[in-house]
């Protein structure tokens, strides 16, 4: 498990392995928000921890077609299936080393991206601790529609479709934190939740993944 | 262990690949599955390995069972099909040394020598830190293959082993499966190409072929219909 861990973030810090991809879209979509919205630094702050969070999910859905389609289309998905580790405990290890390459450097861009979108100073934090604790359901979410869309051809639409509605619960949790701060109000509730989101796909993305990886062998 | 293959059927595509299929395969035996091309051979080493849903029957391998407990026989069988799993951004070494990691290989220097020995057996030392995105098909091959020798598995599902390989790497192949066999394996290929080992025996797909293929029930056409979509 945590030798396939290592080789998927081996083969995402290679050149062509996408780390950037995620981070790249982030960064231009949250400047482009900024030149489309104008110089209205109060509306903008507004629509700042709505905005930033869409395009957390956008971005981390841009590598979630590739998490099983490489490995089926060379054939290593058929040396994971007959390796030792379980099935389930593979689904994690990949979906971690996704959120390392993809929610995580987001969050670490977060601040920046606060601040492009003037967002106020007191929000920062919270912005920075709801990804953290919100980023990882998206690639575990994104695990289960990358298992079930496995074998389509093209299926990135299929995916969004399948996996941006699930992703709603830490959307809203997350943006309303963000939002509260900004006006002094209590954020402890939406970060339970949100980190609740979180957990509770934990515990469940890795068998709803491998049960679809098991249906999709061909 | 002998591995034993009851009254299997699979369907792919709506269309029965094949069916009624028992053989049983003694220890230490080489077998080799011959049939026109579409007539199941790679199905049925992907069934036999638990890697495509099968319609009916099952496959035991010692006390291991597909339908009981799929891993262990899982656990037990090294398969090299038409892909052979190697990603183009990692050195050869490094392909190497994340299969044997993920096959349960402890990582150290006793795993590193492993790599040395594998690599110089198959004649890609030279390449070892090389990308492998500049091998070519029958180095990949081999590489595909080095795993067999790497992580021992009593199972060998081998499917099309010898494509690509030069007259060299095949005289090799035919060595370790000979090899592989004296210490009690059980070797399966498909394949056209007659391998430099001669086989204990050969199954042909013909024997398995469904019947009546023509006239499958409507069911079946159902079913088949979602995998399209699917």
């Amino acid at each position: 498990m945590y030798a396939l861990f290592v080789r998927d973030l081996q083969l995402a810090l290679r050149l062509g392995g996408g780390l950037w991809n995620g981070l790249s879209f982030f960064v231009i979509a949250v400047a482009l928000l900024a030149f489309g919205v104008g110089p209205d630094a109060a509306l903008l702050a507004q629509i700042a921890p709505g905005g930033i969070w869409v395009f957390a999910l956008l971005a981390c859905l841009l590598s979630l077609d590739r998490l099983f389609q490489a490995d089926a289309e060379d054939g290593a998905l058929d040396l994971i299936v007959l390796s030792p580790t379980p099935l389930e405990g593979a689904v994690l290890a990949k979906a971690a080393a996704h959120w390392l390459t993809s929610g995580l450097p987001l969050t670490l861009f977060a601040p920046a991206a606060g601040v492009m979108l003037s967002l106020p100073p007191q929000s920062i934090g919270p912005l920075v601790a709801t990804l953290a604790i919100g980023t990882p359901a998206l690639s575990l979410i994104g695990a289960v529609g990358a298992a079930l869309t496995l074998g389509v051809r093209r299926g990135g639409l299929l995916l969004s479709v399948l996996v941006l509605p699930l992703y709603v619960p830490s959307l809203i949790f997350g943006a309303l934190a963000v939002r509260s701060s900004a006006v002094g109000l209590e954020i402890q509730a939406s970060l339970l939740m949100l980190g609740a989101t979180t957990l509770g796909c934990l515990a469940l993305a890795p068998f709803a993944a491998a049960a679809a990886l098991r249906i999709n062998q061909s | 262990m002998d591995l034993v293959v009851q009254d299997l059927a699979c369907v792919r595509g709506g269309r029965r690949v094949f069916a009624e299929t028992s053989f049983t395969l003694h220890r230490g035996e080489f077998t080799v599955l011959v049939g026109p091309n579409g007539s199941g051979k790679s199905t049925l080493l992907r069934a036999i390995a638990g890697l495509v849903p099968i319609e009916r029957g099952d496959v035991r391998f010692g006390d291991a069972s597909l339908r009981d407990d799929r891993e262990t026989l899982q656990e037990q069988i090294a398969y090299v099909g038409h892909l052979d799993g190697v990603k183009p951004a990692l050195t050869v070494r490094e392909n190497l040394r994340s299969w044997a990691r993920i096959s349960g290989a402890a990582a150290g220097a006793e795993l590193e020598r492993a790599l040395d020995e594998t690599l110089n057996r198959f004649h890609l030392s030279a390449l070892e830190d090389a990308p492998a995105a500049q091998c070519s098909a029958g180095q990949k091959r081999r590489l595909g293959l080095s795993r067999l020798v790497l992580h021992p598995r009593p199972l060998w599902l081998l499917d099309e082993p010898t494509v690509a390989l030069d007259t060299a790497a095949n005289e090799a192949l035919g060595a370790l499966i000979d090899a592989h066999r004296k210490t009690g394996g059980v070797v399966i290929a498909a394949t056209h190409a007659p391998l430099s080992v001669a086989p204990d025996r050969e199954l042909s797909m013909n024997a398995f072929a469904p019947v009546g293929a023509e006239e499958a029930d409507p069911f079946l056409e159902d079913a088949g219909d979602e995998e399209v979509w699917a």
